[in-house]
C-alpha cells in the first residue's frame, strides 16, 4: 500500500524509482519479519536442533561437512539399524544438507567461520526469508495490482502453517523445499506466459533441487501435468505451453533421475505417470495443430478421429496393461492413503502410527491460518473472474492443496502458499477497489453534471441520471479500508501469538512454569543421551522405540537397532516384539542382536503424555503384523477391554519387557498405598514389577528416560530368572529334596 | 517403459511421415486419381499435407525438420535395441533415450518459436531462441553424460 502513496509533486521517473525503494524496503522489512518470528525457541532457550529427523539430518551435514561431498555420497552408515546399517547415500535426499554444506563453506571462505549447528539451526528462518520474496514474484504474476505481491510476501512470510514447519531449529527437508516448490511454480508461470525455453529450462533446474530436497517434490510433478491438461481441456492449448511443458518434462526429469534415492522412479512409477502421460498428448496435440493448418476442414475430420483413437486409446491400454503386469509399480503406500483414507490404518500401521498423518479438524485452519482461510475462496473466485492461464493454474492447485490438506495434518505445508497467494489476490483487490478507485476523472466529472442537468431538464429519472457507478464517498472508503487494516493487524498478532505459543517449543527441552512465573527447564533426554555418550563404550548398542533412533544417533552417538526411517518394518517389529513380550523371550531377541543397552522413556512421575507406555499399542500392533501368533493386542487389554497399567492389568501386560522397565522401582519414589501414575491417572500395586535379565543402568532426575543394562549370560550357565531368585536370597523351594526327573547329558 | 515409447513414438512416426512415406503416396497419386467424393480418405490427406509442407515450410525449417527426423531415426534404433537386447544398463538406455526425446523436444520447440514468432511469442526473436535452444541442449547433455555414467 505504501508503494502507491505517491506525491504529485514529483515527476513521473522520480515517482518510479520512489516506488521501487518503497518495494525493495518493504520486501526487505517482510524478509526480516519473518526470520525474526522464528527466533522464538533460539532466544528463550538455545540454539539447538528440535524434533526427531532434524537430529539425523544434522548428522549427516556433519558427516558432510568433515568429510567431503564424494564420502557423503557414498556414505554406508554402519552405526543405525545395527546388523543392517544403512546405505545413506542412496537413502536420503541430499539437498538440504549440501545446501548447509555449501553455506558452511562459502562462509569460511569469506572467513566468517560460523559453527556448522549454527547454520543449520538458522537455516529455514533464512530460506522463509527467501520464500516471502518468491510469493511476491508468484503474486505478482498472477495479477497487476501493485500491493498483491506485497501482501502475499508478509503473509507467506508469518503464516503459522508454513512457521510451524520451519522455526529455528527445526531443520528438515520442509525449511528449503517450501522455498523451491514456490519458486519453481513462478518459474513454471513465467515459463507458461513467455514460451521461453529458458525459463522452462530454469524451472526444471529448480525442480531438480527442489527433488534432491524433499520428498514432497511429487506433488510438483502431479501438478504441472494436471495443469497442462486442464488447460488442454478448457481449449487454451497454445505452442507457448507446449514449449514450457516438454522443456520443463525433458530437462526436469533428467534432474530428477540424477538424485540416487529417485534413480529410474520416474520412468517406473505410478505418481509419475501423469507427467508422461501429458508429455506425450501434448506432442499429439502439437502435431494435430499443425495438420489442422495444413489442411481443410473436412479431410482433417478423418485424419483426427483415426490418428487421436489410435493414439490414445493405445497409450490408456498400455498403460493399464503395463501397470497390471507390474512393469509401472503401483501407487506406494503413503501416496496411496492419500486417496484411500483407511488404507493405512487397516494395512501399514506403522503410516498410520504417525501423528502427522491423521485428518486435519476445522480448527486446525483457522489456526494456522487466521484470517486467510476466508480471504482464500475470494481470492479463488477472484481468479474465475478473469480467467487466464495462471490464474488456472491457482484453481488447480488450490482444489488439490486443499483436498490433500483435508486429508493429512501435515500436508496443511503445502497448502499455505496457495492460500497465501489467493489471499493476498482479494485482499489487494478490496483495497484497491476502496483506494485507488477514485471519483470519475475531473474532464468527465463536468459532463456528468451537464448530463445531469439535461436529463433533469428532460425530466429523467434520477437514478438514471448518474451514469457512474463506484464508491465516490470519503466515509464507506473508510470504513472499508479501516476494518482491513484492523483485519491485517490481528492477523500479524495472531501469527504471532500463535507462533510464541504454539510452535516454538524444542521437544528435546521440556520447559514449565514455576509458582513464581520462573522458568523451569526439564532437561531428561540430554542428561540421559549425555551419560550414554559418556558412561557407554563406544559401539554399545542401544535398543530403544524407533522415534528415539535419530535422536540417540545424534546426541548420544551410539549405535541403534532401528530409528526414524522406518524403512524396514520387520526389523521395528522385531523390537516391538522384545518390547512387549516377556523377559525370556526378548532376552533372546537382544542376544541375538547384541544388544547393550535399552532405553524407554517413561512420563509416568512428571504426567510427560508422550512416553512409551501410551506408544505401547503400536508396538504391539506393528509386532502382531509379522508375528500374530506370539505377540496379541488383545492380551494386552483387560477382560473388559481397557488398556490398564495398575493391579487390573493383564498378566501379558504386567510381564512384558516395556511394563516391567517403565515400573521398575517405582513405588519406591512413594508411601505405601499411594503410588500413582500420572499421565494413566491410575494408583498402582504396591509391590513393583521385578527384573531378572537386564539391570537399571541409569535413571535421568525426573524418571523420563530409563536406560538398562542387558545383563551378560550367567558365569555358571543358570537362567537369568534362577540366578535372579539365587541372588535375592529366595530359596529354591523343594529343589533339594525332590530329585526332579533328569535327563542324560548329551555331549 | 512402453507407455512412454507409445505416447511419444506415435508423435514421431506420424512427424516423419509426411516427409518419408508420403513419397510412394505421391507416385500412386496420378495413376489412380480418385474422386473422393464422400469422405476424405486417407491418401488424399497425406498428401495435402505433403503439399502443404512442401510449398509453405521455409528452408530453415527444413533444415530442424531434416534434423528431427534424425532424432526419431536414432530414438527408434534405440528403443528397438532395448527391445531385441534387454534393458540391462538401464541408465544408459534412459540417457541415451531421454537425449534424443529431449532434443527431439527442444528442436520443436526452436521450430515452433522460429516460425511464428509474432502471433505466440511476442518477446522471443528468433535469435533468441536459438539462444534459449543452445543453453538448454547443454543442460540436457550435461545431465544425459552425467546420467549415463
Amino acid at each position: 500500500m505504501a508503494a502507491k502513496t505517491q506525491s504529485p509533486v514529483m515527476g513521473v521517473a522520480t515517482a518510479q524509482s520512489t516506488r521501487t525503494l518503497l518495494r525493495v524496503v518493504i520486501l526487505s522489512l517482510i524478509a526480516g519479519a519473518a526470520i525474526a518470528s522464528r527466533l522464538f525457541s533460539v532466544i528463550r532457550f538455545e540454539s539447538i536442533i528440535h524434533e526427531f529427523d532434524p537430529w539425523f539430518n544434522f548428522r549427516a551435514t556433519k558427516y558432510l561437512v568433515a568429510n567431503g561431498f564424494y564420502k557423503f555420497w557414498d556414505w554406508f552408515d554402519d552405526r543405525t539399524w545395527h546388523p543392517l546399517g544403512r546405505v545413506t547415500g542412496g537413502t536420503l535426499y541430499p539437498g538440504l544438507m549440501v545446501t548447509s554444506g555449501a553455506i558452511y563453506h562459502f562462509l569460511k571462505a569469506l572467513t566468517i567461520p560460523v559453527d556448522i549447528r549454527n547454520i543449520c539451526v538458522l537455516l529455514a528462518p533464512a530460506c522463509s526469508g527467501l520464500t516471502a520474496i518468491a510469493a511476491y514474484l508468484l503474486t505478482n504474476e498472477m495479477t497487476t495490482s501493485p500491493s498483491a505481491g506485497l501482501l502475499a510476501a508478509i503473509f507467506m512470510g508469518i503464516a503459522p502453517g508454513y512457521i510451524s514447519r520451519s522455526v529455528a531449529g527445526s531443520y528438515d527437508n520442509e525449511a528449503i523445499a517450501i522455498f523451491l516448490l514456490v519458486f519453481t511454480f513462478y518459474l513454471w508461470i513465467k515459463a507458461l506466459k513467455l514460451g521461453s525455453m529458458l525459463w522452462g529450462a530454469l524451472c526444471a533446474l529448480f525442480y531438480g533441487y527442489m527433488v534432491s530436497s524433499w520428498g514432497g517434490y511429487a506433488f510438483i510433478t502431479c501438478l504441472l501435468p494436471l495443469h497442462a491438461f486442464v488447460l488442454i481441456c478448457m481449449g487454451r492449448y497454445s505452442t507457448r505451453l507446449y514449449v514450457s511443458y516438454t522443456t520443463w518434462y525433458a530437462l526436469g526429469t533428467l534432474a530428477s533421475m540424477q538424485i540416487p534415492f529417485v534413480g529410474f522412479l520416474p520412468v517406473k512409477t505410478s505418481e509419475h505417470m501423469p507427467a508422461l502421460g501429458i508429455f506425450g498428448f501434448l506432442q499429439l496435440i502439437g502435431f494435430i495443430q499443425y495438420v489442422r493448418s495444413a489442411i481443410s476442414g473436412r479431410q482433417f475430420q478423418t485424419f483426427l478421429v483415426t490418428v487421436l483413437i489410435a493414439t490414445f486409446g493405445l497409450g490408456v491400454v498400455a498403460l493399464v496393461g503395463l501397470t497390471s503386469m507390474g512393469v509401472i509399480a503401483p501407487w506406494n503406500g503413503r501416496f496411496y492413503s492419500l486417496w484411500d483414507t483407511s488404507y493405512a490404518k487397516i494395512h501399514i500401521p506403522i503410516i498410520a502410527s504417525v501423528s502427522e498423518h491423521q485428518p486435519t479438524a476445522w480448527p486446525a485452519f483457522f489456526f494456522d491460518l487466521s484470517m486467510l482461510i476466508w480471504l482464500f475462496p475470494a481470492g479463488v473466485y477472484l481468479c474465475f473472474s478473469d480467467l487466464r492461464d495462471e490464474h488456472v493454474f491457482v484453481v488447480v492447485y488450490s482444489i488439490f492443496g486443499s483436498y490433500f490438506a483435508g486429508v493429512m495434518v501435515r500436508l496443511m505445508l503445502t497448502l499455505t502458499p496457495i492460500v497465501c497467494v489467493a489471499a493476498a489476490m482479494a485482499a489487494s483487490h478490496i483495497l484497491d477497489a476502496y483506494l485507488l478507485v477514485d471519483c470519475p476523472a475531473e474532464g468527465a466529472q463536468p459532463e456528468a453534471t451537464e448530463k445531469d442537468s439535461n436529463k433533469a431538464k428532460d425530466g429523467g429519472l434520477r437514478s438514471e441520471s448518474k451514469p457512474y457507478i463506484g464508491i465516490f464517498s470519503n466515509v464507506s472508503k473508510m470504513t472499508v479500508v479501516t476494518s482491513m487494516t484492523v483485519y491485517l493487524m490481528m492477523f500479524v498478532t495472531h501469527c504471532t501469538w500463535v507462533t510464541s505459543n504454539a510452535y516454538s517449543s524444542p521437544s528435546v527441552v521440556l520447559a514449565s512454569r514455576m509458582p513464581d512465573g520462573s522458568q523451569h527447564i526439564i532437561d531428561d533426554y540430554r542428561e540421559a543421551y549425555q551419560w550414554l555418550r559418556q558412561n557407554t563404550k563406544e559401539d554399545a548398542k542401544i535398543m530403544s522405540w524407533w522415534d528415539y533412533g535419530y535422536q540417540i544417533g545424534g546426541m548420544a552417538d551410539r549405535p541403534t537397532l532401528v530409528d526414524n526411517n522406518t524403512w524396514n518394518n520387520t526389523h521395528i517389529a522385531t523390537v516391538g516384539k522384545a518390547m512387549s513380550s516377556n523377559e525370556e523371550v526378548s532376552y533372546e531377541i537382544m542376544r541375538q542382536h547384541e544388544v547393550d543397552y535399552v532405553l524407554v522413556v517413561f512420563g509416568g512421575l512428571l504426567g510427560y503424555s508422550g512416553d512409551d507406555i501410551n506408544k505401547f499399542l503400536w508396538m504391539v500392533r506393528i509386532a502382531e503384523g509379522i508375528w500374530p501368533d506370539e505377540v496379541k493386542e488383545r492380551d494386552f487389554f483387560t477382560a473388559r477391554g481397557e488398556y490398564r497399567v495398575d493391579g487390573e492389568a493383564t498378566d501379558t501386560m504386567k510381564n512384558s519387557l516395556m511394563y516391567k522397565m517403565s515400573y521398575y522401582n517405582y513405588h519406591t519414589l512413594f508411601p505405601p498405598g499411594q503410588v500413582v501414575d500420572r499421565v494413566r491417572g491410575s494408583r498402582l500395586p504396591d509391590t513393583g514389577p521385578v527384573l531378572n535379565t537386564v539391570e537399571e543402568a541409569f535413571t535421568s532426575e525426573n524418571w523420563i528416560i530409563r536406560i538398562y543394562k542387558v545383563k551378560d549370560l550367567d558365569n555358571i550357565g543358570r537362567d537369568h530368572t534362577s540366578a535372579a531368585a539365587f541372588e535375592r536370597g529366595q530359596k529354591k523351594k523343594k529343589a533339594a529334596k525332590k530329585a526332579g526327573p533328569r535327563v542324560l547329558r548329551v555331549d | 517403459m512402453a507407455p512412454k515409447k507409445n505416447a511419444r513414438e506415435s508423435t514421431p512416426s506420424a512427424a516423419a511421415s509426411p516427409v518419408t512415406k508420403a513419397s510412394p503416396v505421391v507416385k500412386s497419386a496420378p495413376v489412380s486419381p480418385k474422386p473422393s467424393a464422400g469422405a476424405a480418405s486417407w491418401d488424399v490427406v497425406l498428401q495435402n499435407i505433403y503439399n502443404h509442407y512442401i510449398n509453405e515450410t521455409t528452408q530453415r525449417t527444413k533444415l530442424i525438420d531434416a534434423f528431427l527426423v534424425f532424432l526419431v531415426t536414432v530414438g527408434a534404433l534405440q528403443f528397438l535395441y532395448c527391445v531385441l537386447a534387454g534393458n540391462y544398463p538401464f541408465n544408459a538406455f534412459l540417457s541415451g533415450f531421454s537425449a534424443t526425446v529431449g532434443q527431439f523436444v527442444l528442436a520443436v520447440s526452436l521450430r515452433v518459436q522460429t516460425n511464428d514468432t509474432k502471433s505466440e511469442f511476442p518477446s522471443v526473436s528468433p535469435e533468441r531462441a536459438f539462444a534459449d535452444f543452445v543453453v538448454c541442449s547443454l543442460i540436457l547433455h550435461v545431465f544425459c553424460i552425467n546420467f549415463i555414467n
